[in-house]
């Protein structure tokens, strides 16, 4: 009994000193651990994100109680464990591999978004350089029957010829590349509705273009055996080419003189005038790139064999979703692989919300604000950050002329 | 016990730690009514977060801020205008496209009141004409209309509703009266002014002026001003002299910060010390010379002399030809027919007042902006087509007059920075990676040698460090460039005394070294000490160029203003 004690006491002494090893300053320059660990920028970012999707939720709890209390609480479940609920493992795999599938073109377009907003700009024109890959693409696969990498290479051309149209605009003309790519998104939208719906790959008896899987087998993505392992038949290498080209992008910004240059131009575009940097090749390099990024994302979505386009009249959302994938991953790749997959499980799951509680709209409402409520982690993060730096602090009570400190004379 | 003074602003014992870091410590500054206090100290001394802390843009951490003997508690600027303190920032805070007198009365707009107010009755001469009589039949029908519905509107209240509803809701601005009391002021203190001009058309002079009306607008007692003269031409800063004197004889008090000696001893009553964030002290500035003070200020002696060899120099390196250089935007030529050259082993200096085609002159020489017509041969070879890139691996350094839209990127480190200018060169990147560790060191070597003072070392935040800082930096990397040719604009604008001194050597030693140097500068100490020759610039021209052995600074001035020198047509 006693040697028990005498355990958990030294336990609990270790832990105290633990504590106060992590907590106490080391001396008047380092602060503490814990206080480092807070001002690390990742560590940031990682709280930012949290504190957004837990507000999101919050939220978006609240406003399905407003609508109807009493499927709240299984409404905010079904939301929130999404396929987690099927109880049964394989169906719970099989739903998990599909939506990383669908994850794939969101995460693409939060690395576009990402790279030009690291060289100063800000492109809301995703979905465009998205539906043009996408155009280029399903013609690819469905009427020439290119092989997959071939598909992906042209389709990557085509978002970034996209992309750096805007970019020559703004180099060139002044024009703002906020207008210009938004005005290029429905340009995009009608251009390729036209040009699909008079091509061999649209189906004119069911009003979409044709399945890939069943009539450009060729052009599929390589599976290595992933569908059958996780028992979802679209299932292929999509997700880690994307996730490659996450990394690549983490390489070139960080690592290369290019990264170095682009960042410049998007932090001073004089400064890196003077510095001896041709900033118009960099805005019309970076917006090339980011189209390239979002036009990445079409091929691996639509040669998984999943994807079927409808022509749709409004421009799809996935550039959107994009930018607060974006943000929500603290304009990181490695976080926007992260922040993407969130969104997208949020987004797959509000279609399954019960449609006798909740009208189809709710679903979207609610994914709605907690997409919308992610958007604001960039705002929230300056916040964090003075926080962490104790430029903010809480005077909980307010005490009227609250007399000032006097240093002690010695 | 001594007897017990009247200060009009005490700050007792200002504590401020950044994160640790103190940038004030225990820092007392007494401010006596109607005095210019001079607030002396180098670069990163701490002057900028005393004033901020008075400002109320920061908290001090410890310490007790007294106005008229009672304490207060700053919290934010307003707080600070409500006890009457005001401050002339050395960047002006003025909004460019609005008229002089907007940005005089902003934040504090007189709002119009309603208000019945008799006028005259309009009077006829005898034996007017028929028809100035009927006019004048209007005229009265007029005055009785509008006086009864003006006098109505009063009895009713209507009018009373109105002026709150004005300054409650619609904020309606007055501008005649607003107009009457800037005309009152700048009258009663001697500023002219145009009160419709745009700021973007007047010039820093006058916007300082501007800035002096605002503070005065609002009735401000302590008035704080931050390097107002590190802007100005030699005319403009004596007819600041004389406002200031002219301000404390009005009872207000100044507190003025400043790096150049012939000011405070113009106008300082007296001078505290700051260095490295401590109080050194306060001196009477009668008592003192101006060697003493720079000693307090640095805390060992300095030359203040500089150590100047005549001048050896050989081969031309920078070679203007018929320079002309177009301004798009204004459709004139800035630069017009500029021929001149530098040669190895000397400074060459472009003086002259500032917006006189100098800094577009710098412009055009290292590729910022396209010329027009002519040439410009670096070792020989015309480089007027080159990139900035090209002209740079040609041997061109250049220190930019404006280091935070030029010289820097902020959101960079300081290692980043330091090796802005040279990212694509062998010795920083190996096959398009950056080389980290070598540019590490190469940072490192920078800082040590140009003194480059920062709390992280190689990581710290650009955007954080003081100015003189941030200047040591680039002309640093600049220097250590090794060009043939150093373009320096500006190099030593906002630097204390010792840091000054410092750069000048510096510069003097490159040209010894072989270097040729071409100075642009608005300052005549500056000009006269460190050039060789003297080219200077009026209306975009070079009005003469000068032997600085056998020139003074009246003679520049003359050349300055035009008045004296070739004439071109």
């Amino acid at each position: 009994m006693n040697n028990i004690s005498i355990f958990f006491s030294k336990i609990g002494h270790s832990i105290k000193h633990f504590f106060k090893y992590l907590f106490k300053a080391q001396n008047e320059n380092n602060p503490s651990y814990a206080k480092k660990f807070i001002r690390n920028n990742g560590v940031q970012s990682v709280i930012t994100s949290l504190i957004c999707i837990l507000v999101g939720l919050l939220v978006g709890y609240i406003t399905l109680l407003i609508i109807n209390p009493e499927g709240a609480a299984s409404g905010f479940q079904t939301i929130l464990l999404n396929f987690l609920t099927f109880n049964r493992g394989e169906l719970e795999l099989k739903y998990f591999a599909k939506t990383l599938v669908n994850t794939t073109p969101l995460l693409c377009c939060a690395l576009s978004v990402l790279f030009a907003y690291k060289a100063g700009l800000f492109n809301i024109g995703a979905s465009g350089q998205y539906l043009v890959a996408s155009c280029i693409t399903l013609l690819c696969s469905l009427v020439l029957h290119l092989p997959w990498y071939v598909c992906t290479i042209l389709a990557i051309i085509g978002g970034a010829i996209m992309g750096s149209l805007v970019g020559l605009l703004k180099a060139y003309f002044n024009v703002n590349e906020v207008i210009s790519s938004i005005m290029l998104n429905w340009i995009a939208l009608y251009v390729v509705n036209l040009i699909i719906k008079k091509s061999p790959a649209w189906n004119d008896s069911v009003n979409e273009t044709f399945n890939i899987a069943e009539n450009a087998s060729s052009s599929l993505l390589p599976t290595l055996g992933l569908n059958n392992a996780t028992g979802f038949a679209y299932f292929g290498i999509g997700l880690f080419v994307a996730i490659f080209f996450a990394v690549v992008v983490i390489i070139v910004l960080r690592r290369t003189v290019f990264g170095y240059e682009l960042m410049a131009t998007g932090f001073n575009r004089n400064g890196a005038k003077y510095a001896g940097i041709n900033e118009k090749r960099s805005i019309i390099l970076s917006m090339a790139i980011s189209g390239a990024l979002a036009g990445l994302g079409a091929p691996l979505f639509y040669l998984s064999g999943m994807g079927i386009y409808t022509c749709p009249s409004v421009v799809p959302q996935m550039g959107f979703d994009g930018i607060s994938a974006a943000f929500l991953g603290g304009l990181n790749p490695i976080g926007a692989i992260f922040s993407s997959y969130f969104l997208q499980h949020i987004m797959s799951a509000g279609a399954k919300l019960n449609t006798d509680m909740y009208c189809s709209q709710t679903a979207d409402l609610i994914v709605g604000v907690i997409i919308y409520l992610c958007a604001f982690a960039g705002g929230l993060r300056i916040f964090v950050n003075k926080l962490s730096n104790g430029e903010i602090k809480f005077h909980f009570k307010k005490k009227k002329n609250r007399p000032q400190m006097l240093k002690e004379d010695k | 016990m001594l007897e017990k003074e009247n200060y009009i602003l005490e700050m007792l014992h200002i504590t401020k730690s950044f994160s640790g870091v103190l940038a004030n410590d225990d820092v007392s500054l007494k401010l006596r009514k109607g005095e210019i206090h001079v607030l002396l100290g180098e670069n990163g001394a701490g002057k900028s977060t005393l004033m901020s802390i008075l400002f109320g843009l920061y908290d001090p951490t410890y310490g007790e801020i007294k106005i008229n003997g009672e304490t207060v508690r700053i919290k934010n600027p307003n707080d600070a205008r409500k006890y009457h303190i005001g401050m002339v920032h050395q960047h002006f805070k003025l909004v460019e496209c609005i008229s002089v007198l907007k940005n005089i009365i902003i934040g504090v707009e007189p709002f119009k009141e309603y208000k019945y107010v008799a006028k005259e009755k309009p009077s006829l001469k005898d034996g007017s004409s028929f028809w100035k009589k009927i006019i004048h039949f209007f005229k009265v029908s007029w005055f009785y209309i509008s006086q009864g519905i003006s006098k109505f509107l009063d009895i009713c209240l209507i009018n009373k509703l109105l002026t709150y509803l004005n300054k409650k809701i619609f904020h309606f601005i007055d501008y005649k009266k607003a107009r009457e009391d800037v005309l009152a002021i700048s009258k009663k203190y001697h500023l002219d002014i145009e009160l419709d001009a745009l700021i973007s058309d007047i010039t820093v002079g006058m916007q300082q002026r501007v800035e002096i009306l605002k503070m005065l607008y609002r009735e401000n007692d302590i008035l704080i001003f931050d390097e107002p003269t590190a802007v100005l031409t030699p005319q403009e800063i004596d007819e600041l002299m004389k406002i200031m004197k002219n301000l404390t004889s009005e009872g207000k008090s100044i507190i003025f910060i400043t790096h150049k000696m012939k000011e405070i001893f113009a106008v300082g009553d007296r001078c505290s010390i700051l260095r490295k964030g401590k109080y050194v002290g306060t001196v009477n500035i009668a008592d003192v010379n101006e060697n003493e003070l720079s000693d307090l200020m640095v805390g060992h002696h300095i030359s203040l002399e500089l150590n100047k060899k005549p001048a050896n120099p050989t081969d031309v390196v920078l070679d203007v030809k018929n320079l002309v250089i177009y301004d798009k935007q204004r459709k004139i030529d800035k630069v017009k027919d500029v021929s001149f050259n530098v040669r190895k082993g000397e400074i060459v200096c472009i003086a002259g007042i500032d917006g006189n085609g100098q800094s577009d002159l710098i412009f055009g020489l290292t590729g910022l902006e396209s010329i027009k017509s002519g040439q410009i041969l670096l070792n020989g070879t015309d480089i007027s087509s080159y990139s900035i890139k090209r002209r740079n691996n040609a041997g061109m350094a250049h220190i930019p007059e404006d280091r935070h839209k030029h010289g820097l990127i902020l959101d960079y480190r300081l290692d980043e920075n330091i090796a802005l200018g040279k990212q694509n060169s062998k010795e920083f990147s190996r096959f398009g990676f950056i080389n980290f560790k070598a540019r590490k060191q190469y940072a490192n070597m920078i800082i040590e040698k140009y003194d480059v003072r920062s709390l992280f070392g190689v990581y710290s935040n650009v955007r954080g460090m003081s100015g003189g800082n941030q200047q040591k930096a680039i002309i640093g990397r600049e220097i250590e460039k090794n060009g043939d040719l150093l373009i320096a604009v500006q190099p030593t604008r906002g630097l204390d005394v010792g840091a000054v001194t410092r750069i000048h050597e510096q510069l003097i030693e490159q040209r010894d070294l072989g270097k040729a140097i071409l100075l642009v500068s608005f300052e005549m100490d500056e000009v006269l000490n460190l050039s060789d020759r003297i080219l200077v610039m009026h209306d975009g021209k070079i009005q003469g160029e000068l032997e600085s052995s056998k020139t003074n600074a009246r003679e520049i001035g003359l050349y300055m203003i035009g008045a004296k020198g070739e004439k071109h047509e």
